[in-house]
């Protein structure tokens, strides 16, 4: 084992972390089902949450899509299908820049939010505080990874170690040594992205998974009968 | 048909002297815990006035309730399913009122008062219940009671703007009413439709709107789709709450809190059976003005033996149909047709009903001879101090001749029985015009002004012992989850204490001071 630390980061940690996010998240939605809300707080404060609220939302999701695709599709589907390395990277600098901007511009007015605002910030929980934060650090690295580090390194592409190493974890034979060469600003947007997935499913980040799906084509009035013996 | 039994109420307004004792019984029993100061499940209002939360009738700006789209179909007028999530109001919810618009709760430093002696009087200063913060204090619950300040806010009032009649510029000539609300337990409710998760429901068995606690995820389409604004949001549990008709005491056969301790006697339970088949039907009348009367055409007579078979096969018990038929409500709904329903243009059918007031006509027409010649109440109620139409704006929909009908039949009865009284005589024939008899009008009398304990409150005992164990049920109704919430669990917690061995004397000095409930 030439690189214990690097050993323990991408081999053993993802794990850890994804770990608690899949059993976290079946003990609270299986014994915690009452806990799972939002926790709004736009009845204290609204403006901010107006703008800070939608435009985090809409970004992260476009984010979220965008790591996907972005690590899940082998670089061998997009050469096959013809489009060119520095194709693939507009659009996805395009796609997610856009996504990471909506996203940063959000997160930023949210945090500034709950910290300014006295009503937010005494009503907030320690968890709600370090979500805020930990989501604000981890889009700025996002940036800073895609846009600074990024060009900063034109030798390094993530799609033949990074997402690589990525798709292994999956199968459970994640080779560390793809990582070693990833330049830190990557390595430390990786390892708090596996840290808010691993405590994803005690905070209140816990309402993405609780989508009401069955709205959709349910019937407006709901009825409820008492239960027989 | 589809036959379902409702537990509803009907406030004679002509009674209410705006105590309040309603709202602090009610308050004390429902929300007086952390996360729901602010929410008042019952409030009383001063009308025309800004109402709790301020403006909440002017649906122009909270879109609550429902309105009829295009192909003239019923939409809940804060858009339909794909609306919300296209245009992001998943995210955030543009109609919700936010805290001050109902208000910042806030109580006293009253320990300062209790400080040493100093050279000034103490005075407790307002902290908010919320930061704990002193408070300057620009807004509360109400205001604007019994119009104070009512210059500055009574034309904010969404019904002074619909009416024509000149009591805008009027001031001298003021009127002014009281308006207690509570849920309204609609037959067509918006916040139940509303709700993604499904956490809001109405029981089948009596038509009680509650919000499942476990499920509700705190999406807060409930709060805005309804145009009472009778739905709350907990900040602490992050969850909605809302008046539950005080359901544990009424499947016991008891009044809700709310009627128990109303001092002026003005409010009736009962049970009313209704076509649920047709509800949506009724609710997509085009015609405003029509929807009082396309809902009572809902209520089903429960002395028509088919309706009685019928609510018999549907598997609604024998002493639910028998208090259908004893019900206050169906008296003054559909046999008198003197109640009405709020705001029905908002298209919920709801099932809380309201006796108009009569008083300041009455007054107003003292010195007038009535008693020797009734037919002047006619002209009289038409130029009433509480202008018709400003009654019509909030109770029918703009329905002008239901409401004078009704205050008619009210003013005759009370002309009736003061001359049956005061052994004077009076031509029973005059009662004919109102659609009302000697014997109808004693027993509507008796009903409205002797208001009997047992004659307002005609309530079935639920069976809820056919489906839970009742001994195990004890002591779990309530909110849960937040401590000092719900005395259930501190119940629960003396059964726990007196297990693990404790005596009944040191069970006793924990959790009573001076008699007084310690939460």
């Amino acid at each position: 084992m030439a690189h214990p630390v690097d050993w323990f980061f991408w081999t053993v940690y993802p794990y850890l972390m994804l770990g608690s996010f899949f059993f976290g998240t079946i003990i609270r939605f299986a014994f915690y089902p009452g806990t799972i809300t939002a926790k709004s707080s736009e009845l204290l404060e609204k403006k901010r949450l107006m703008i800070g609220s939608i435009h985090f939302h809409i970004g992260i999701i476009l984010v979220f899509f965008g790591h996907v695709m972005g690590v899940l599709i082998p670089k061998s589907w997009t050469d096959a299908l013809g489009i060119s390395n520095e194709l693939y990277h507009m659009f996805a600098l395009i796609g997610g820049g856009v996504g990471g901007l909506l996203a940063l511009v959000g997160i930023f007015i949210l945090t500034w939010r709950r910290f300014s605002d006295i009503r937010v910030h005494l009503t907030s929980s320690m968890s709600d505080l370090i979500v805020d934060v930990a989501l604000l650090v981890i889009i700025i690295l996002g940036m800073w990874a895609s846009f600074v580090a990024g060009p900063r390194n034109p030798d390094f592409n993530y799609r033949t170690s990074l997402a690589i190493w990525a798709r292994q974890l999956f199968y459970f034979r994640p080779n560390y040594l793809l990582m070693v060469g990833v330049p830190l600003t990557y390595k430390i947007h990786v390892v708090c992205g596996l840290a808010i997935f691993g405590f994803f499913p005690y905070t209140r980040l816990v309402h993405a998974l609780a989508l009401p799906w069955q709205y959709i084509y349910r019937r407006y009035l709901v009825y409820r009968r008492r239960p027989t013996i | 048909m589809r036959i379902k039994a409702q537990i509803s109420m009907v406030l004679n307004l002509d009674k209410c002297i705006g105590c309040h004792t309603c709202s602090v019984t009610c308050k004390n029993t429902w929300t007086n815990r952390p996360g729901a100061e602010y929410m008042w499940f019952n409030n009383v209002e001063t009308k025309p006035g800004v109402g709790y939360p301020r403006g909440w009738e002017d649906e122009d700006h909270y879109h609550g309730g429902w309105h009829l789209n295009d192909k003239g179909h019923l939409e809940l007028v804060a858009g339909n399913k794909l609306n919300k999530i296209a245009l992001g109001k998943i995210f955030y919810n543009p109609d919700m009122p936010e805290l001050n618009d109902y208000y910042e709760p806030w109580t006293y430093d009253y320990q300062t008062l209790f400080s040493p002696a100093k050279k000034h009087q103490p005075v407790a200063r307002a902290k908010s219940q919320i930061t704990g913060q002193t408070m300057d204090l620009k807004w509360g619950p109400n205001w604007d009671d019994d119009l104070a300040g009512s210059t500055e806010t009574m034309q904010e009032d969404p019904n002074i703007k619909k009416i024509e009649t000149e009591i805008k510029t009027n001031f001298e000539n003021a009127f002014m009413m009281y308006l207690p609300r509570l849920c309204e337990h609609c037959l067509n409710a918006p916040c139940v439709s509303s709700c993604p998760s499904g956490a809001m429901y109405k029981r089948d068995e009596d038509g009680i709107v509650l919000v499942d606690q476990e499920k509700c995820r705190g999406w807060r389409f409930c709060m805005t789709g309804c145009p009472y604004k009778k739905v709350y949001f907990n900040w602490k549990t992050n969850k909605a709450e809302k008046c539950t008709f005080c359901y544990p005491r009424i499947e016991e056969g008891l009044p809700t809190v709310c009627s128990e301790t109303c001092v002026g006697r003005i409010r009736y339970i009962g049970v009313i059976l209704y076509d649920a088949d047709r509800v949506k039907e009724a609710a997509e009348e085009p015609d405003d003005t029509k929807l009082y009367e396309r809902q009572l055409d809902l209520f089903l007579d429960p002395n028509d033996p088919e309706v009685v078979a019928e609510a018999q096969k549907a598997g609604i018990a024998d002493d639910m149909i028998e208090a259908a038929q004893n019900s206050p409500i169906y008296k003054m709904a559909v046999e008198q047709k003197i109640a009405f329903p709020l705001h029905p243009e908002y298209r919920t059918m709801p099932m809380v009903w309201y006796v108009p007031p009569l008083s300041p006509i009455m007054n107003y027409f003292e010195g007038k001879d009535s008693l020797h010649n009734p037919e002047m109440i006619f002209p009289a109620i038409d130029e009433m101090r509480i202008p018709v139409d400003y009654l019509a704006s909030l109770l029918t929909g703009g329905n002008q001749e239901v409401i004078k009908a009704a205050l008619y039949k009210l003013a005759m009865m009370r002309l009736y029985m003061r001359a049956k009284t005061a052994g004077k005589d009076f031509d029973t024939e005059k009662l004919a015009r109102v659609n009302l008899t000697a014997d109808s009008a004693t027993d509507l009398y008796r009903l409205l002004a002797i208001a009997k304990y047992e004659d307002r409150f005609v309530i079935p005992t639920s069976h809820k012992e056919q489906v839970v164990p009742a001994h195990e049920a004890q002591g779990t109704v309530g909110y849960e989850g937040c401590k000092g919430c719900s005395l259930a669990s501190a119940h629960g917690s003396m059964f726990a204490e007196a297990k693990a061995g404790k005596t009944s004397e040191e069970i006793y000095a924990e959790s009573f001071y001076g008699g007084i409930w310690r939460d």
